[in-house]
């Protein structure tokens, strides 16, 4: 059964192997486009100018993949339509219109990545779960059969292993720091740990039987445990006990934080439809 | 000679005055004054536009706010540091900020309402900034003018961008019209008070001039942000705000309406519209980040220690 790909004023069922690719590549944007907006939310107020380069940098260069991503889906998107219904009336896809015009339930971004920003300790603790997440996915994702997404992932990579090994400095000198910033990194690990889960837990479109085009989620599972293990072991924090951990986000069914992002985001867009920016 | 008369020999020849020459101490105490007036306004420059990150119409528009902002982070950065050269922590200078006592440009007291303020602010306020700045890349202390010359590069590109924003609303649907118009007519007389008092009302004017920290005074430098302005307006087929503003042949110039200078001081001293806002911002982003600070230099102190243990063990 072709999944129904549903955006803005399209409901086509493509076919299998297109609409995977196509929600994989938009659940790879939303991921890049959610972090990013919420990372934004530092600039200008961040505990140090250099911190508050840093983080907008970072929002910077996830916005930026987000927008390889999100052009890629269109095209694709383009293409398959163009295809089925056999003339180009319908409204070509943007990366804009994939931003600005689904719905929450449309967005496939993890819960992670859409929690409020919290203290720079739930900021540098989250951004360094999913950039740990994005270094593996992104070293695998080179090798995809895909080109556009493996010289999207080629392009990121270099990005994200500086996101990595600043997060994780940020967690060994907040985690080992003094007693007020060991307890608030204490706190921010036991509130994040069960949205680390669903990173590394595949969706429908992460599932492939060849395998030649997405990342296999669970070929990456060990070297991000072990990642994390080590560095929030040098940081002398401890991983929660509680094994429990949520998910949906990759289905669409999302926490209460994104409604509030995407009516902010999405707010020009949609009050003034068909306008030029 | 004496010391004085050596330095302004030096100014006078359009020899640089570095950290370590000597220089009278109200020539030291005007540009620690200055720069770090600029480094504030740089920092606290960030919140107005920083308001519409989060609701920027496009992802490439949101990116180039992105990055606009924190290029305004690196300026103040690159301003402090300048401004350290005379003898002045950043601390001290954060402190003066925030405790009132230091100022920073008050355009940044007025308030973001709508999308087209991000145009209206890169073509005028950056503008104006530009106007005066440009002067300032041959300022006679080195390191301001080193500094002043890497900012007002990435300044005219704001410039343009902002510019750029407006002609798109300019041509867009109605709504977009009138928003560019609205901003327009919001920011076009707070950028013209952004030059400052009139120069016979600019105390310290005669005496930046002599030691060439300005080169321009405020009045010829407002001249020609309007001539330039008024050109420009032409190609967005907005109004600017001043039903006085005409060619005079005579003076190969426009005139110009009145500011209203009453409203300039009490900007200045607190009565602008977010005032209140932005200092708050800015006190709210250090002390949350007090903590953070803290943790990172005991932890620096605990990795020398370590270091040194080390060492002593091999």
């Amino acid at each position: 059964m072709a999944t129904e790909i549903s955006i803005g004023n399209l409901t086509q069922p493509i076919n299998e192997s297109t609409d995977q690719l196509i929600l994989y590549t938009l659940h790879l944007a939303d991921n890049a486009l959610i972090l990013g907006q919420r990372n934004a939310e530092w600039t200008g107020h961040g505990p140090v100018l250099e911190q508050d380069i840093a983080i907008s940098n970072i929002a910077l260069d996830l916005i930026g993949q987000a927008r390889m991503l999100y052009q890629y889906a269109a095209t694709l998107i383009n293409q398959a339509t163009n295809q089925l219904i056999n003339h180009s009336t319908n409204p070509a896809h943007t990366e804009d219109t994939l931003a600005f015009f689904r719905t929450g339930a449309e967005y496939k971004n993890c819960l992670l990545v859409e929690l409020p920003r919290g203290d720079w300790g739930v900021t540098v603790l989250r951004q360094f779960f999913f950039s740990t997440y994005q270094y593996f996915l992104y070293h695998e994702l080179k090798n995809s059969a895909d080109e556009t997404l493996a010289a999207i992932a080629e392009k990121s990579f270099k990005e994200v292993t500086y996101h990595m090994r600043w997060s994780a400095e940020w967690v060994i000198r907040l985690g080992d720091g003094t007693e007020e910033s060991h307890d608030r990194m204490q706190k921010a690990l036991d509130q994040l740990w069960a949205y680390t889960g669903e990173l590394l837990t595949p969706g429908d479109f992460e599932t492939e039987p060849d395998g030649k085009i997405v990342v296999d989620l669970r070929s990456i599972k060990v070297a991000w445990t072990n990642k994390i293990q080590e560095v929030l072991s040098t940081a002398t924090l401890q991983i929660p006990e509680n094994k429990w951990q949520q998910s949906g986000g990759k289905q669409g069914r999302h926490t209460e934080h994104l409604g509030y992002i995407l009516s902010e985001m999405q707010y020009l867009q949609r009050t003034y439809p068909n306008a030029q920016w | 000679m004496n010391q004085e008369e050596i330095f302004q020999q030096k100014v006078d020849t359009e020899v640089r005055i570095e950290p370590k020459d000597w220089m009278p101490d109200k020539y030291r105490q005007t540009l620690i004054r200055q720069i770090s007036q600029h480094a504030h306004s740089e920092i606290v420059g960030m919140l107005p536009e920083g308001n519409w990150i989060s609701r920027a119409p496009t992802l490439q528009r949101k990116a180039i706010l992105i990055a606009k902002v924190q290029d305004e982070a690196g300026h103040g950065l690159y301003l402090y540091s300048a401004a350290e050269t005379l003898g002045i922590s950043r601390d001290e200078m954060i402190a003066q900020l925030h405790s009132g006592k230091a100022k920073y440009s008050s355009i940044f007291n007025y308030p973001t309402t709508t999308w087209a303020d991000m145009g209206a602010i890169g073509w005028l306020v950056d503008g104006a900034a530009i106007m005066n700045q440009v002067p300032l890349c041959r300022t006679s202390y080195g390191p301001y003018a080193r500094g002043m010359v890497r900012i007002c590069k990435e300044e005219s590109f704001h410039q343009r961008q902002g510019f750029e924003i407006l002609l798109v609303l300019s041509k867009g649907t109605d709504e977009q019209k009138a928003m560019c118009q609205d901003a327009i007519n919001r920011w076009w007389w707070p950028s013209m008070m952004m030059f400052g008092p009139k120069d016979d009302e600019s105390p310290n004017t005669q005496q930046s001039m002599k030691w060439k920290v300005k080169r321009f005074t405020n009045d010829e430098l407002r001249q020609r942000f309007v001539d330039i302005c008024a050109e420009q307006i032409k190609i967005l087929g907005m109004n600017i705000p001043d039903s006085d503003l005409k060619w005079n042949a005579e003076k190969k110039h426009y005139d110009f309406g009145q500011i209203n200078w009453e409203e300039f001081w009490n900007v200045v001293s607190g009565n602008g519209p977010c005032n209140k806002e932005r200092l708050d911002a800015r006190v709210k982003a250090h002390e949350e980040g007090a903590w953070v600070r803290e943790a990172a230099n005991a932890f620096a102190e605990k990795q020398k220690q370590r270091a040194h243990k080390n060492s002593v063990a091999a």
